[in-house]
């Protein structure tokens, strides 16, 4: 069935999504692998929402997109916190704490 | 053509929140039209509004049905009853967030004030955080769940970076954020399969189709993993602990307080409402899953918080290995017929924990006005020139130790009862490693101890601590709740009766 298309497509999004996380040492690129997953996860709900034919998951979709953009807000700021006091926004830098 | 038409509102039920979100909004604006020395009122502010919430829980709590739906079907939608519920379980959870984060306020009030943050923004986030807090104890739907675990998610990584120029802080506020964020979208992976496998965001139709069978258990299991990845995260439980220690040392100390008490018995509510209304047909995956992180976050937990030297840190690392405890009875649910006892245990850990937890970091904050060090040898001789301080940081500290009488132990009896309870190797394997554990981490807790009442004074400075008047009641509550509560646990005895859950498997 072509929907099932999709939700290897959410699936794929998903992987490139934690790689990203893991392996990204900017702060930037972290935040955005992180909408990756969010985008995929979307991508799922549409998907299953077809296939269910119910409405809750398009519901579902719409909050996390609002939320998402909540999210990122928060953390742009914070990205430009670092680099205000720090002039990197390199993760691994990040280690005033340790033990 | 659709049109829309709004659910009935049940508007006795949603007042709390209802009184939060209007608190929220005069906290702003107060704070546009006061002048700046005298922002602190906004603090006042805060605290009322906590406390004001409070009412319409007691008020549904005595008045009423025991269960009711804050928003039904009307004539024109249906399926929206069930979605957002109020019963005994909610209020209770909502009392407790709304009197810790009364608790906050009262550690906050000075901290902020001196340090200069903006406190009229501070309060606000504050505010919105417990709103979620309240929110997520009566969702019994996903989209609520992760609308509720959002909304007081996004304002505690503001708060734990709320110190701008200390670098400390901004590194706090960032490893919380991302591995937050990160962890929660893992969920929403995890949430979206629940979704399609049910067909529906209620929890109750997902009990129904994840019984891990039929041509579809690897998808189930996947869900169900991720899901719980989630929240685990939020519990700092181990091996997704590794945020906690850092996020807690570089916050503000209230700010700490709050995340380990509040923010974490948050956390515990999403995963009791997700093991026993949604997975309790499931337990062949959950169990072993969080049998082993119960196990691992009370060991790592302990074992590390014995070689710290930075008493935050160290009851970052405390509050870690209490997790463990914590979600131990929650392990081994639906085990021999415990679900009963384990829902009891987890709900009266949460209670007595947020009591001692904060007390403890009110000393902490009372003392390091004085001292402004962190280390545990700033406690050295203070016995000498603060008597009450001291007693009252051993009794905290020997209730999270649960040594008899005080509230710790009443709260590890009923987690061990819970994992006896189970019977079978589950059950009595983690007891053991729990017993273990409970005699580590009297080590460290004596360790403060010794400091305070043999150890001489550091610098010889001993002129006494002056506690200010907010300080002298946040210890006042949490003091005299630890004492009572470990003397007579009646009180709470009845808290967290399973038939108050709605929607929970009953035996």
């Amino acid at each position: 069935m072509l929907v099932n298309n999709f939700l290897i497509l959410g699936a794929v999004l998903f992987s490139i999504g934690v790689y990203g996380v893991i392996a990204r040492k900017n702060a930037v690129l972290v935040l955005m692998s992180i909408e990756l997953i969010l985008n995929s996860v979307n991508i799922n709900l549409l998907a299953f929402d077809r296939i269910n034919g119910t409405q809750d998951g398009a519901v579902f979709a719409l909050y996390i997109i609002a939320i998402a953009a909540a999210e990122v807000g928060v953390g742009l700021a914070m990205v430009l916190l670092i680099f205000r006091n720090r002039k990197t926004i390199a993760l691994d830098d990040l280690s005033e704490m340790k033990g | 053509m659709f049109s829309f038409a709004s659910p009935v509102v049940d508007f006795h039920a949603l007042a709390p929140e209802l009184v939060l979100a209007v608190g929220i909004c005069l906290v702003i604006l107060v704070d546009l039209f006061v002048p700046d020395h005298r922002r602190w009122v906004t603090g006042t502010l805060s605290g009322f509004v906590m406390l004001a919430a409070l009412l319409p829980v007691v008020t549904l709590s005595v008045l009423g049905d025991d269960v009711r739906s804050a928003l039904m079907d009307g004539e024109l939608n249906q399926g929206i009853t069930g979605r957002y519920v109020v019963d005994n379980f909610a209020l209770v959870m909502k009392a407790l967030f709304l009197l810790s984060g009364y608790v906050v306020v009262l550690l906050s009030a000075n901290s902020i004030e001196e340090g200069g943050y903006n406190q009229g923004e501070f309060y606000t986030l504050l505010l919105s955080s417990v709103l979620g807090m309240v929110m997520i104890a009566s969702s019994r739907d996903l989209v609520s769940l992760f609308v509720a675990l959002e909304f007081l998610s996004i304002p505690a990584y503001m708060m734990a970076a709320w110190k701008k120029r200390d670098r400390k802080s901004n590194e706090a506020g960032v490893k919380y954020y991302l591995l937050g964020v990160f962890a929660s979208a893992v969920m929403l992976y995890g949430m979206s399969l629940l979704y399609g496998l049910a067909g529906s965001t209620l929890l109750t139709d997902i009990a129904a189709a994840v019984q891990l069978d039929g041509d579809k258990v690897g998808v189930q299991v996947l869900g169900i993993v991720f899901v719980i990845i989630g929240f685990a995260f939020k519990i700092s439980a181990v091996p997704f602990h590794t945020w906690a220690p850092d996020t807690y040392e570089g916050a503000p100390t209230p700010v700490t307080a709050f995340l380990s008490v509040a923010s974490k018995a948050a956390g515990f509510v999403g995963l009791i409402v997700l093991v026993f209304i949604a997975f309790p047909l499931a337990q062949d995956v959950y169990r072993p899953f969080m049998w082993v992180m119960a196990a691992l976050t009370m060991t790592v937990g302990n074992l590390v918080a014995l070689k710290q030297k930075n008493i935050v840190r160290m009851l970052a690392y405390s509050s870690i290995s209490q997790g463990g405890f914590i979600l131990m009875p929650l392990a081994v649910a639906f085990t021999n017929g415990n679900q009963g006892a384990s829902l009891r245990a987890v709900m009266v850990y949460l209670i007595i924990y947020a009591a001692t937890n904060l007390g403890a970091f009110a000393v902490i904050i009372a003392v390091s006005r004085k001292t402004n060090s962190g280390e545990i040898s700033s406690f050295g001789g203070l016995f000498s020139y603060a008597p009450g301080l001291t007693v009252l940081m051993t009794i905290f500290l020997a209730s999270l130790a649960g040594i008899p009488p005080l509230g710790g132990w009443y709260a590890k009896f009923g987690a061990f009862k819970a994992a006896v309870d189970a019977a079978g190797g589950w059950g009595y394997s983690i007891a053991v490693i729990g017993a273990v554990n409970a005699v580590i981490a009297t080590a460290y807790y004596i360790t403060v101890m010794r400091e305070m009442w043999m150890k001489p004074v550091p610098d010889g400075d001993t002129t006494p601590i002056k506690v200010p008047a907010s300080l002298q009641a946040a210890l006042a509550i949490c003091g005299v709740l630890t004492l009572v509560l470990g003397v007579l646990p009646g009180l709470i005895a009845k808290v967290g009766d399973i038939t108050d859950l709605t929607g929970a498997l009953l035996p």
